[in-house]
């Protein structure tokens, strides 16, 4: 049946008005300018642009920095998501099956979430740093010599560690609640039918909770890509001159440091282009999900 | 009709749960779960723990013997100068302003979130209307475009507009993004149509049907949204950093930069009053979330229907 | 005086689908009418029609004397208690009831009095301050149809308002409508896909199927003369058994066997029996059968059996005997027998 609605001139418009007035000044104005200043090399603040098609597109991505950026932030990304996602899932499954304090641990592992990420990254500074960073005493038991913020990679893994233990709780939650909404008939069931709780898990728990990983997968990539900026932005001190940065921290560092408006727009347009992508495949998840149900 | 369910799950629970434990506990599963769970509340917790009592050191101690795991003592001294201690450039931002500026950010953010996005969501679940699709496409094309991608030309427009070092130009351009919208949608959605009809058979035009009805019945998931916006308008800091050169707008999040640049460069930096600033900067939103903390989750996982 | 008169109405959607194909009837004041079918029929877009809350595509609906066709819901005079209630859940009792006529600027002594005076009706008074969830299924049931009374309205819409019940509160809850709409001396329209609702309630009942019309009238003529055979298998429960049989105007032929049989239509028909007016026969005068299964009920028995390929269902009392080898004779008075068209499945009288 048809669901009722009301019909009205302009009220429905009226509505909208705040929201489409923001997105279009604040959205769609930016996007265009991004996309239009991709095809022109200008000059900073003062606008004599010159057309010049796809050519920052062909710098950006053939500069040898912008390779090791993309690779640097593949492998962050991965990295972030799958560890972030493999460690949420093992502490909501033990505190799915505890009966005595769930809500303590609960309390206690969900924390971190609300941490902003430049906060998580000076406390990561710190705690990596030469001078005080017990975790550098730590690993230096091992023979290992860290040196966040002067070696590449040594900085590259600081930001993986800061960044997935932001992300580690709100995998927890949202699989916490995924295990909880399985109905206990469904758990009984499988019960009755398989011994072994291990294989209980992957056989039944798992896929059934395969929604919330994909779903989680997705926000794990836009969180490593976006939202560790700030995270990122602490851990290389505001000067990144050796250090591994993302593609969106490059994107700001290139627009706003080395006024390369052009290149800048350029690879803001690819990062797009890739949302895209990775939204495409978020709902092409959804729609299956629609036909499961 | 529920409360019979919940009896049999409940007796089934129970007379199912009866043998079993007896078995777990000392079969080492139970353990295993509490093992996993303590060292992931040590690995959660530890980071702050140590960034806290850190904070309460001096910093030359810190400087000389690392960070602490102790009572330094010294802890009413750090916070006070933190939040009063009038620095920057202009020596005119303290703690506490930057306090004020958060909130103003963090409530700011959630509430017009809330505001735009439920009227929003009202028009396209409640209305027929030529536009209404178009208008959930281009909503829905916001979630393409995070502001980090396009921050260059969004500074630009902000400052076209002369919106820099304006709490407008702060808050307004990250509000109105899709998320709200979706999740007004979703719940509009999943209210009875029916009782659009008895409401409208009871005389209830468009706007009486929103205040009187669909207001009231949103506020868990308001409080639930706020919660989370508030959280995620807090913590917001490109775009602050960005916005805001006059320190007088700074936020506690944004403070943080300015802290990391204070300490780059000098002998002996102020671990003590960096750590003491980060812990501001979280306890606001962490009390928030640990307060509703049942209301942030349900708010939290309805975001993946 | 006629309160509602349905006009040759038609509702198609824009995707093409036909749901009510031009249907007209007259509710009569006072009058409750029960529109029954199974589901699809469009019983509901009819009611949902005259509620104002679907567009009429054609055809005319007038409410006590004026076409009502353009008006909103709540111009219409109307009141509708739907199938979930749809009680206003932030809202007591009391708000529940009254939102409709603060909404029509009704002075607020007259909106108590009429709480007031639903609530006793209804026996509510007690619950006037709780809220909806706390409330059972029978008590909102009854909230629900407070609501609809204190607007005084010109017709009663019960879009199956008991489903969500169950058995018991059903049949108390049904008991109590009819009571309630006699004492108001109010019209009423009742949709349902249940017989026995129909049956039990209706002043009149209006059986549809596919978006039409199959049978007007009380219940004892839909009982007695159903119009068609898609009539005679809904109303009734058991439902009435068909039976494949030829009229020769002195007999009766059916699998083989033959019965006299007085009716002057000849040829192939189909033939409707009820269960419970069939009787084994003590002799082997009637039609001969064997039995395959028995349902014991309490008080009646079901006794299901096969007549040469066919089978049938007789309906008795469970004190009679059932023959123990299984083989039994049925008997009927000819007077009880429907006959129907094989093809258009429309009654035959003669």
């Amino acid at each position: 049946m048809e669901k009722s609605q009301f019909q009205n001139p302009w009220f429905p418009y009226l509505l909208l008005l705040p929201q489409m007035g923001i997105i279009a000044v604040f959205f769609l104005w930016p996007a265009a300018e991004a996309i239009k200043s991709s095809f022109y090399l200008e000059d900073p603040f003062f606008g004599n642009a010159t057309f010049v098609g796809l050519d920052n597109y062909r710098d950006a991505l053939s500069a040898s920095d912008y390779k090791r950026t993309a690779w640097f932030t593949a492998i962050f990304t991965v990295l972030v998501s799958v560890l972030s996602l493999a460690l949420g899932l093992m502490l909501a499954v033990s505190a799915d099956r505890v009966l005595r304090g769930q809500s303590t641990y609960k309390t206690l592992l969900m924390w971190v979430y609300a941490i902003a990420p430049p906060v998580a990254g000076l406390i990561g500074v710190m705690l990596f740093d030469q001078h005080i960073g017990p975790l550098v005493d730590f690993v230096a038991i091992f023979g290992w010599e860290m040196r966040v913020g002067v070696n590449y990679w040594d900085t590259g893994l600081a930001m993986i560690i800061v960044s997935t233990w932001k992300q580690v709780p709100y995998c927890f939650i949202f699989f916490l609640s995924g295990l909880q909404s399985i109905p206990t008939s469904v758990k009984e069931a499988a019960k009755v039918d398989c011994r072994s709780e291990t294989r209980r898990f992957w056989s039944i728990t798992f896929p059934l909770l395969a929604p919330t990983t994909f779903f989680l997968m997705i926000l794990n990539i836009t969180y490593a890509m976006f939202e560790t900026f700030g995270t990122i932005d602490l851990i290389v001190k505001d000067q990144p001159g050796n250090s591994p940065v993302t593609l969106v921290y490059k994107v700001y560092r290139d627009g706003f440091r080395g006024n390369d408006l052009g290149g800048s727009s350029a690879q803001s347009v690819i990062l797009m282009i890739i949302v895209l992508l990775l939204t495409i495949v978020q709902f092409r998840l959804i729609e299956k999900r629609v036909h499961y149900n | 009709m529920a409360t019979t369910e919940l009896d049999q799950t409940g007796t089934t629970t129970a007379a199912r749960a009866k043998p079993a434990p007896s078995r777990k506990s000392f079969g080492g599963v139970r353990i295993y779960d509490h093992v996993v769970l303590w060292l992931g509340v040590f690995l959660m917790m530890g980071p702050l723990v140590v960034a806290f009592t850190t904070s309460s050191f001096d910093h030359v101690l810190i400087h000389r013997q690392g960070m602490q795991f102790g009572w330094g003592g010294q802890f009413a001294e750090t916070y006070s100068t933190v939040l009063n201690q009038q620095g920057g450039f202009t020596g005119e931002v303290t703690g506490w302003l930057m306090t004020k500026n958060s909130f103003i950010l963090g409530i700011g953010f959630a509430v017009g979130k809330i505001v735009i996005s439920m009227l929003a969501a009202y028009a396209i679940v409640y209305f027929r209307f030529p536009f209404a699709t178009a208008a959930f496409w281009i909503i829905f094309l916001t979630l393409l475009l995070p502001l980090e991608v396009r921050i260059l030309p969004s500074y630009e427009v902000v400052q076209q507009l002369g919106l820099v070092n304006t709490y407008t130009g702060l808050i307004v351009p990250l509000i109105a993004s899709a998320t709200g919208t979706f999740f007004f949608r979703q719940f509009f959605k999943s209210i009875p149509n029916e009782l659009l009809e008895a409401a409208r058979i009871d005389g209830a035009n468009a706007w009486r049907f929103l205040i009187d009805i669909l207001v009231p019945l949103s506020k868990t998931m308001m409080a639930a949204i706020f919660i989370i916006m508030f959280v995620v308008g807090w913590n917001q800091y490109l775009w602050p950093t960005l916005m805001t050169t006059d320190e007088t707008y700074f936020t506690l999040v944004r403070g943080i930069k300015q802290v990391m640049q204070s300490m780059i460069g000098a002998d002996i930096p102020k671990y003590n009053e960096a750590l003491a600033m980060a812990m501001l900067a979280m306890v606001p939103p962490v009390a928030i979330i640990l307060i509703f903390q049942r209301m942030f989750i349900k708010g939290l996982v309805e975001q993946e229907k | 005086m006629t309160t509602l008169r349905i006009k040759n109405v038609k509702k198609v959607y824009p995707n093409g689908a036909e749901a009510v194909k031009g249907v007209s009837v007259d509710v009569e004041d006072g009058e409750l009418v029960v529109f029954v079918g199974p589901s699809g029929c469009g019983k509901s877009t009819l009611l949902r029609m005259v509620a104002g809350l679907e567009s009429v595509t054609e055809g005319e609906i007038e409410l006590a004397g004026r076409v009502v066709n353009d008006l909103e819901p709540a111009d219409r005079n109307i009141a509708m208690v739907f199938q979930n209630y749809a009680l206003y859940p932030h809202m007591s009792v009391r708000k529940n009831l009254a939102y409709g006529l603060r909404n029509r600027k009704t002075p607020q002594n007259e909106i108590d009095a009429r709480v007031n005076e639903a609530a006793d009706l209804l026996q509510i008074a007690e619950f006037l301050d709780r809220k909806p969830s706390q409330l059972s299924g029978g008590q909102r049931q009854r909230v629900a149809m407070g609501r609809a009374i204190v607007r005084h309205p010109a017709i009663f819409l019960f879009d199956e308002p008991l489903s969500n019940l169950d058995a018991k509160l059903r049949n108390q809850m049904r008991l109590e409508i009819k009571k309630l709409q006699r004492r108001l001396e109010t019209a009423a329209i009742y949709v349902t896909h249940d017989q026995v609702e129909a049956m039990t309630l209706a002043d009149r009942i209006v059986v549809l199927n596919g978006g039409q019309i199959e049978q007007v009238g009380t219940p004892a003529e839909i009982y007695a003369n159903p119009a068609t055979t898609f009539v005679a298998s809904f109303i009734g429960a058991p439902p009435m058994n068909m039976l494949e049989a030829n009229v020769t105007g002195d007999a009766l032929e059916i699998e083989g066997q033959s019965l006299p049989f007085p009716r002057s239509h000849r040829g192939p028909v189909r033939m409707g029996l009820r269960p419970e007016r069939m009787q084994i026969n003590g002799s082997d005068a009637g039609l001969n059968a064997e039995i395959t299964v028995l349902e014991d009920l309490g008080a009646t028995r079901l006794i299901h059996a096969r007549l040469g390929n066919q089978e049938v269902v007789l309906s008795q009392d469970a004190d009679l005997p059932v023959p123990s080898d299984g083989k039994i004779s049925i008997a009927f008075r000819p007077d009880d027998v429907h006959l129907f068209d094989r093809d258009s499945g429309r009654r035959i009288d003669a």
